[in-house]
Parts: C-alpha cells; sequence; structure tokens
C-alpha cells in the first residue's frame, strides 16, 4: 500500500504517497482503525498532497478515521489539500468539518499541540 | 505512441476499482491535451470519479466513453452506461444527501453541478446512461 504512517512523539503521521483507489482506502482504514486500538496518541495528521481526487468516497473513507480518532480523544488534521483539490471538494460540497485543515506538516503538528 | 482516434477518445470497460481509477486518469489526460486548467480538470476527474463509482456499487459494471465532441471541439463528452437496477426517482437521486447506498449522496448532484451539461437515462430493471460535458472557456479557462 502506498502509504507511510509514522509515529513521532504523540502523534500519528499518515503520508498517502500517491492517489489510493477503493480497496486501497479501505485498507488504510481498516489499519488505522485497528492502531488506534493498539496505540495511544494525542492526534493524527493525514497529508493528502499526493492525491489527484478527493471524491466523495475518499472524504467518507477519511471521515471515518478521523470520527474513530477522534473517539479516542484524537483530532485528525489534513494537510497539503492542493489548491485544486480545495476547489473540487467546495464545487462538489463534501462537508469537511470532521477535520482540522492545516497547510503542511509543521502547521499540524503545531495545531495539534495546541489543542 | 497514441493513435489520433485514442486522442480524441476512448471507450472502457468499467468493473473495477482499477478500473475507476484507469478511466478517472484517462480524462484527465484527455482534458489537459484540450486545454483545460488544472482545476478543471481535477473537477472532470472528480465527476467520472462519483459517476464510475456509483456504478459499480449499484450495477457492477458499466462502460465509459470518453471523447472530444464531434460538433463543438472545446467539449470534452463523458458518456457512462449500465444495465443495472436503473434509478427509481431521478429528481431525488439529484438531491443532495440522498443516498441509497453506503455513501453520502453527493456524486450525482455533485457531478451535475460540476459539469456543464448533465443528462440521464435511466428505466428501472434496465439500467442507466449519464451524459455529460464540459466546455473549455466558460469560465477560468
Amino acid at each position: 500500500m502506498r502509504v507511510s504512517i509514522l509515529q513521532k512523539g504523540d502523534y500519528l503521521i499518515v503520508s498517502l504517497q500517491s492517489s489510493l483507489n477503493d480497496g486501497e482506502f479501505r485498507q488504510l482504514r481498516n489499519r488505522l482503525i485497528a492502531l488506534a486500538s493498539q496505540i495511544s496518541t494525542k492526534g493524527m495528521i493525514i497529508d493528502v498532497g499526493k492525491l489527484d481526487v478527493m471524491d466523495s468516497f475518499a472524504t467518507r473513507i477519511l471521515g471515518d478515521i478521523a470520527d474513530v480518532s477522534q473517539h479516542r480523544g484524537a483530532p485528525t488534521v489534513l494537510v497539503g489539500i492542493q489548491p485544486h483539490i480545495k476547489f473540487s471538494i467546495a464545487q462538489l460540497g463534501l462537508d469537511i468539518e470532521k477535520f482540522e485543515i492545516a497547510l503542511n506538516l509543521e502547521e499540524g503538528l503545531a495545531l495539534l499541540k495546541n489543542d | 505512441m497514441k493513435s489520433n482516434k485514442e486522442k480524441k477518445g476512448k471507450i472502457f470497460s468499467l468493473g473495477s476499482d482499477h478500473d475507476l481509477v484507469t478511466i478517472r486518469k484517462y480524462g484527465k489526460g484527455l482534458a489537459a491535451r484540450m486545454g483545460f486548467d488544472k482545476n478543471n480538470r481535477t473537477l472532470i476527474s472528480t465527476a467520472i470519479s462519483e459517476i464510475c463509482r456509483n456504478v459499480i456499487e449499484y450495477a457492477g459494471q458499466g462502460r465509459v466513453k470518453i471523447e472530444i465532441s464531434d460538433d463543438e471541439k472545446n467539449c470534452i463528452m463523458i458518456t457512462i452506461s449500465d444495465s443495472g437496477p436503473g434509478i427509481e426517482d431521478v429528481s431525488k437521486a439529484l438531491q443532495e444527501g440522498y443516498t441509497t447506498g453506503k455513501g453520502l449522496g453527493v456524486g450525482l448532484p455533485g457531478a451535475k453541478r460540476i459539469m456543464d451539461e448533465f443528462e440521464v437515462q435511466t428505466c428501472v430493471g434496465e439500467g442507466t446512461t449519464i451524459r455529460m460535458c464540459k466546455r473549455l472557456g466558460l469560465d477560468s479557462d
């Protein structure tokens, strides 16, 4: 799977290294849900900078991940959303309120530390 | 090397996640060759993704044609058809948030909003064909 998952102190950093197909998104969700029950984190950052499309399916799966993480008291920050992806999210009317948004990893970590 | 015919359009079978990604990438590539800007290429690709996923979820498989319109050279046309259950109530299906599946209910209305033209032909028990197109130059291209 083209995803890297690292634990950096109290935080989990998930980097999507290329666009994922639906099966890979589901695998990612299952993997992160399993991890959530095994490790304790104060927050998760998901870098979506390499996605070529963020459609309703991707948003739903990432939302599922955010729900599970939030349930354990750990907010989820999306970073790296490209301008053309932001535009399509707005045009499609996707709700991304489950996530906090930051420009990049550094800002994402700062956001989580301030939470 | 792409043939002239392929540069103008292509027909795909749709039956898997992998097909969906292939089709979406082709659509984005054709839109790029036509001169659509990045925002619109992503919109086109997203609309294709949404409708194709509906085909896989509800019909299992279908057929997708992506081409430059013969009549309007600045228009990318996408026709997605299946022999699935059909849509019982199209106006309901086009409402935001309405879904009979597991999705968010934004695919059909969202794709309609994104594209310049959007037509649904459906018959319960027989299948659905969606034709949509986007034109260069109507906004920021």
